[in-house]
């Protein structure tokens, strides 16, 4: 017992005393920006995906654009993201001669992941809705994109928000491996402290504990959403 | 304003339409009923397009929209479609789903507008002055297209005694008034003609009135109306042609007193026998 209680304060020591927290905080920011852009890339990526890949197929663009989507979805769903995020920063960097931090790189291999991931249940959300919401759109004059984006979307949207809401949070959580490519995360940070103090078990047991309360703040964040986007099938 | 001719429709082997012709004029009311299956669903989807024809013409004000190069989207706007379903846009409340289509649409043309007269513009740049060309008048603006779509969404509303309603989402209303607010949201394009398919058929009986009493009601405004329906009455009362069709033609076509006192084709006669 007093063998951890020393281990505490030499944690403690280093995470304020020589400014540990400031390397936790950038972590954390790191941490939560490449899970927020990569989703936000990957939602914008996956919901056009899944658009196309809905599209009436007795034309020859709408089945070319397909087979590029499903080519994508297998690429991305058929590699371990690890490998994507190597391939990326040692290979595809040097071949186009491009410059970007770790941090950049992250956010964009696992926008590219998860929209291909986001495709499907974007899909399955799409096909849950009625058929007759775009058949309404399309009689009163809209085009197939309009009722799609103002009709069919928003209510897909609605239907996957609990699945959605998991691929963020599995996202948050696979983003532990962004110190492949150098880029500063949660991880980088208390890996840090624990080298400097030649002792890992607190450290490591404070970032699972924060990386649970960041799961359920967003767990959280998702049932108040839920219920508000609800209101439209409750009675008044 | 609506000729079909020789319309047919296909789902692979299985022929649905075998040839239709049929002439629709101005404020005719016509009344489609047949067997199940028939293809009566299959017809009124075809007239707007929502099938696309496997074969024959569709002129419609002049322009055949059977014809898949013919942008169906312009020609949808003056052809209303009500569901069996009522299909409003759940993610819409009821004045959204009436406003919509207008509002959207209207805001489309003026931005078209806008940008052709300010390709007109630059060309006159290099125009001889009397050789400029006008520009288009635009007295619209987003404002007021908003303002011009809530005022018609809510007289529309009124009409059917709904204005209370305006602000709550579809689930909350009853089958009766989501017809009728169906059947609002497709004249707020104050379109030529409005299809309606079976628009009774999914209400229950105590709410079957008063949406027959609203599509009276435009019947004596003089609204163009074809209506697939199995309510006989309705069909005798209101339209002014009743089509029989079977087997994907049409097999007998006539005002509702002959059509019913007097059936000529021996399948329709089987079929009265059944259903009166
Ligand atoms: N999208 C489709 N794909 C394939 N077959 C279809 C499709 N829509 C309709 N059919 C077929 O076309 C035939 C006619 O259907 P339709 O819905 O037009 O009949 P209906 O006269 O409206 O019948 P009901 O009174 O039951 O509504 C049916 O045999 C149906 O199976
Ligand atoms: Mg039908």
């Amino acid at each position: 017992m007093d063998n951890f209680i020393q281990k505490i304060e030499k944690f403690i020591e280093i995470l304020i005393d020589h400014k540990g927290y400031i390397k936790v905080l950038e972590g954390l920011k790191n941490t939560l920006l490449i899970a927020v852009l990569g989703l936000i890339i990957g939602i914008v990526i996956g919901t056009v995906i899944a658009t196309i890949r809905v599209l009436p197929k007795y034309k020859v663009l709408p089945r070319v654009l397909n087979t590029i989507c499903s080519l994508y979805v297998a690429l991305f769903r058929g590699t371990p993201v690890v490998v994507q995020l190597l391939v990326f920063y040692y290979v595809m960097l040097p071949l186009w001669n491009a410059h970007m931090t770790g941090v950049q790189v992250a956010i964009l291999v696992f926008g590219l992941n998860s929209g291909a991931y986001i495709s499907e249940i974007m899909r399955s959300g799409i096909l849950s809705v009625d058929q007759g919401q775009m058949e309404a759109g399309r009689a009163v004059g809209l085009s197939f994109g309009t009722t799609m984006i103002k009709i069919v979307i928003p209510q897909a949207v609605k239907n996957i928000l609990p699945t959605l809401g998991n691929e963020f949070i599995a996202l948050i959580k696979e983003t532990s491996v962004v110190s492949f490519v150098g880029a500063a995360d949660l991880y980088v940070a208390f890996n840090y402290i624990g080298s400097n103090s030649y002792e890992f078990m607190v450290p490591y047991l404070t970032m699972a504990i924060i990386y649970i309360i960041l799961v359920l703040i967003i767990s959280l964040g998702i049932k108040i959403m839920e219920r508000s986007l609800r209101k439209s099938d409750r009675r008044h | 304003m609506i000729d079909v001719i020789n319309l047919e429709k296909h789902f692979g082997d299985n022929k649905v339409l075998n040839g239709i012709d049929v002439t629709i004029n101005k404020g005719d009311i016509v009344v489609v009923i047949g067997p199940s299956g028939s293809g009566k669903s299959t017809f009124l989807r075809c007239l707007n397009c929502m099938e696309d024809p496997t074969g024959g013409q569709i002129i419609f004000n002049g322009v055949d929209i059977a014809d898949l190069k013919v942008d169906i989207n312009v020609h949808r706007r003056h052809m209303g479609m009500v569901f069996q379903h009522f299909n409003l846009f759940n993610n819409k409340t009821v004045l959204q789903n009436i406003m919509l289509a207008p509002v959207h649409l209207n805001c489309k043309d003026l931005k078209k507008a806008k940008r052709k007269n300010a390709r007109t513009k630059f060309a006159n740049l290099f125009r001889s002055s009397g050789n400029k060309k006008p520009l288009q008048e635009i007295t619209e603006t987003k404002a007021s297209i908003i303002e011009n779509a809530r005022t018609q969404a809510m007289e529309l509303l009124s009409r059917i005694g709904l204005e209370d309603k305006a602000d709550v989402y579809p689930s909350t209303l009853s089958g009766g008034q989501k017809q009728r607010v169906a059947i609002v949201r497709s004249l707020a394009m104050n379109p030529d003609v409005i299809l309606f398919d079976e628009p009774t058929s999914a209400l229950d009986p105590e709410m079957v009135g008063e949406v027959l009493d609203l599509m009276k009601a435009l019947a004596k405004d003089g609204m163009t109306m074809i209506i697939v329906t199995h309510e006989m009455g309705f069909a005798r009362e209101v339209a002014n042609r009743v089509l029989f069709i079977d087997e994907g033609q049409i097999l007998e076509s006539a005002p509702p007193d002959e059509f019913f006192a007097h059936p000529k084709n021996p399948r329709l006669k089987d079929f009265l026998s059944k259903v009166l």
